[in-house]
């Protein structure tokens, strides 16, 4: 360990082992640690031993849940958006080739206490009792209007500049009923609150044109996401691998890892009396608590079941959101559901997972609508999350440090942070669409 | 898994100390190379060989380091077919780890997995410190596959691989299409847009 290095990585969540790889693909000599004995950090997904070791420690799980290693149990549920920047980064590096990824079979939200398809083409659309008749042909301008809305063109479209008016008065210029609102900026959108409203509309109308590439970027899905067989877990792991394939080293199980500074800057790291020396430091906030601070606390029940979500037209994988006006919240909760058809439970077990940003101090019952629609639940485990930011860019103290992961149901946000941090790190942005760095180097 | 052109694909993992040779054997096996100094192994740990007598397509995962600080991702060993266990012949030592990684393998692999032990070095047989019995008999005990290999002078290294692919389980019937698989590539192709909700 006691070498130099270019850059020093602590943690393997899926943040910190994308930035791993793409600092090894530029060439970079990284080091990257954990101070556990397993990868993924809070990204991990966790099989039935690690599971009941982590909220019911000195137990057992019962035998009728079958094999523990035939789970894999998300920590973060989220799913990628098939055309969002995460499937963009998997592309550019090739890490694609480690993974399978199949689709996610429902979206699903919830209208006055029912259960409602997010359309997903013309025809459910129109057969949807979301909207009314008029209603219909109102929301078909309004999201014709936005699907020929160029975001790279910062000049007023069709008589709308989407960069100054408010996404409220852009809804209210289309004359949509305050349901449709709901249903657009929860539904498509993908807002975990309503605090967009008077922002401008061009980043929420980038969100619902996500939202219609994602659906349409792969043939016969019938939801806008994807979803990673055997669980989030594969993906941290399959970034270290291209980390390590381009020369990273790494080193698990270091429980005692600490950042050295020097005259305010980070310098290196030390683990049992043994120091690598680096130009900069990269982790999650759990490795620099003096660095960052809390802002917001997520709430996530994991349950297993033996049947699917009911009134999901038994979806082996779906996801439900509550807006938050339907179940008088300011933000969101949501429903994801998976099951052994992306290999992370046994056979006829299903895994789901409900979430929300904490409003009150009894977290768990605010899940409590979004649990009533599971039905029968076999284990239930519940766990409260800090959210933290970093105080600083990590220009000054070299100290490059993640986000955590936030409500939000996909990882836009993540691949926002991961882009951002590599800019802060690297001094330019990374380009998605140069041609793929790896794919020159196998055959 | 059978891709259109009815090769069977399979995945196969090499295990073993660092310096034992597995990325010369794998080189040796894909490229018909040697090199005296193969430095560890960077950029290139993902090679696929197609074995056309056989119908077999090999991915092949080579450790890329991971196994140095014992710090290899579960998803290694994930759904792989087959996994050739090397060691060097003039290190004991390196035969112990072989041992430590088929112990790994049988609880972490895939129960149905094929494995071959391989005790690479063959050509300096002058400092040999394993003794053929030894390893030949561990192989018979733990149901391995067994060949002393040279990937400098190619001794037995179409062979570990060959014998992998005439054992591998064949697919009993032809298997239906996965339909909701999907493959991750640039750019969606331009037939399969379709136009949005409500539009």
């Amino acid at each position: 360990m006691d070498t130099d290095y270019d850059a020093i990585v602590l943690g393997t969540g899926l943040k910190e082992c994308i930035i791993s790889g793409l600092l090894s693909v530029d060439g970079l000599k990284v080091l990257h640690i954990d101070r556990n004995n397993y990868y993924g950090g809070d990204s991990a997904s966790l099989n039935l031993v690690q599971l009941w070791e982590r909220f019911r420690p000195g137990q057992t799980p019962p035998k009728s849940l079958g094999s523990s290693r035939d789970y894999n149990v998300d920590m973060v549920p989220k799913f990628l958006m098939a055309n969002g920047n995460l499937v963009k980064v998997l592309v550019h590096t090739d890490v694609v080739k480690y993974l399978e990824f199949k689709s996610v079979d429902g979206s699903y939200v919830v209208n006055k206490s029912r259960m409602e398809k997010v359309p997903a083409t013309d025809m459910e659309a129109l057969r949807s009792p979301l909207l009314g008749l008029l209603e219909k042909n109102r929301v078909r301008k309004f999201l014709s209007y936005i699907q020929k809305w160029d975001p790279s063109n910062p000049a007023p479209q069709g008589g709308l500049d989407l960069q100054r008016m408010s996404m409220a008065e852009l809804y209210k210029y289309y004359a949509v009923n305050e349901m449709t609102v709901d249903f657009i900026g929860h539904a498509l959108a993908l807002h975990t609150n309503d605090q967009y409203m008077h922002q401008p509309a061009a980043p929420t109308a980038e969100k619902i044109k996500l939202y219609y590439t994602s659906l349409t970027r792969f043939e016969g899905t019938k939801s806008p996401y994807i979803y990673p067989m055997y669980g989030l877990g594969e993906l941290p792991q399959a970034f270290a691998r291209l980390s390590a394939v381009y020369g990273g080293t790494y080193m698990l199980a270091k429980p005692d890892a600490k950042v050295v500074y020097e005259g305010g800057k980070a310098v290196g790291v030390t683990s049992e009396n043994e120091t690598a020396k680096a130009k900069l430091v990269v982790g999650d906030p759990s490795y620099f608590p003096d660095k960052v601070r809390k802002t917001s606390q997520v709430v996530r029940a994991m349950c297993l079941m033996s049947h699917p979500i009911p009134n999901t037209d038994n979806s082996h994988s779906v996801q439900i959101i509550l807006p938050q006006k339907q179940v008088n919240r300011k933000s969101d909760i949501y429903v994801f559901c998976c099951s052994y058809s992306h290999n992370v439970a046994p056979k006829d077990k299903w895994i789901a997972f409900v979430s929300t940003t904490v409003e009150t101090s009894n977290p768990e019952q605010e899940l409590s609508s979004g649990l009533a629609l599971l039905g029968v639940i076999d284990e239930k485990f519940v766990e409260v999350s800090d959210l933290y930011e970093p105080l600083s860019d990590g220009k000054q103290d070299k100290c490059f440090i993640s986000r955590g992961y936030d409500a939000t149901s996909h990882f836009e946000t993540t691949a926002n942070d991961v882009l951002d941090m590599y800019q802060r790190i690297q001094g330019r942005p990374l380009d998605l669409s140069e041609k793929d760095p790896s794919k020159t180097q196998t055959t | 898994m059978i891709d259109s052109g009815g090769l069977q694909q399979a995945k196969l993992v090499l295990l073993g100390d660092m310096g034992a040779g597995k990325s010369s054997l794998v080189l040796r096996f894909v490229k018909g190379q040697f090199f005296d100094y193969q430095e560890s192994t960077i950029g290139a740990a993902f090679l696929t060989k197609t074995m056309p007598e056989q119908h077999v397509k090999f991915e092949i995962w080579d450790t890329a380091g991971q196994e140095r600080y014992h710090s290899l991702a579960p998803m290694y060993y994930r759904g792989a077919a087959a996994a050739v266990i090397v060691y060097d012949i003039t290190n004991q030592d390196s035969f112990s780890k072989a041992k430590n990684w088929v112990k790994e393998l049988q609880r972490q692999g895939n129960p149905n997995m094929l494995m071959a032990l391989a005790g690479n070095k063959a050509d300096l047989a002058d400092s040999r410190a394993v003794t053929k019995e030894e390893a030949a008999a561990y192989a018979e005990e733990n149901g391995l596959a067994f060949w002393e290999t040279s990937a400098k002078t190619n001794v037995s290294v179409l062979e570990v691989f060959t014998d992998l692919a005439t054992r591998l389980p064949r697919p009993s019937a032809p298997q239906p299409q996965q339909s909701s698989g999907i493959t991750l590539t640039e750019q969606p192709p331009a037939s399969t847009r379709k136009s949005g909700c409500c539009t």
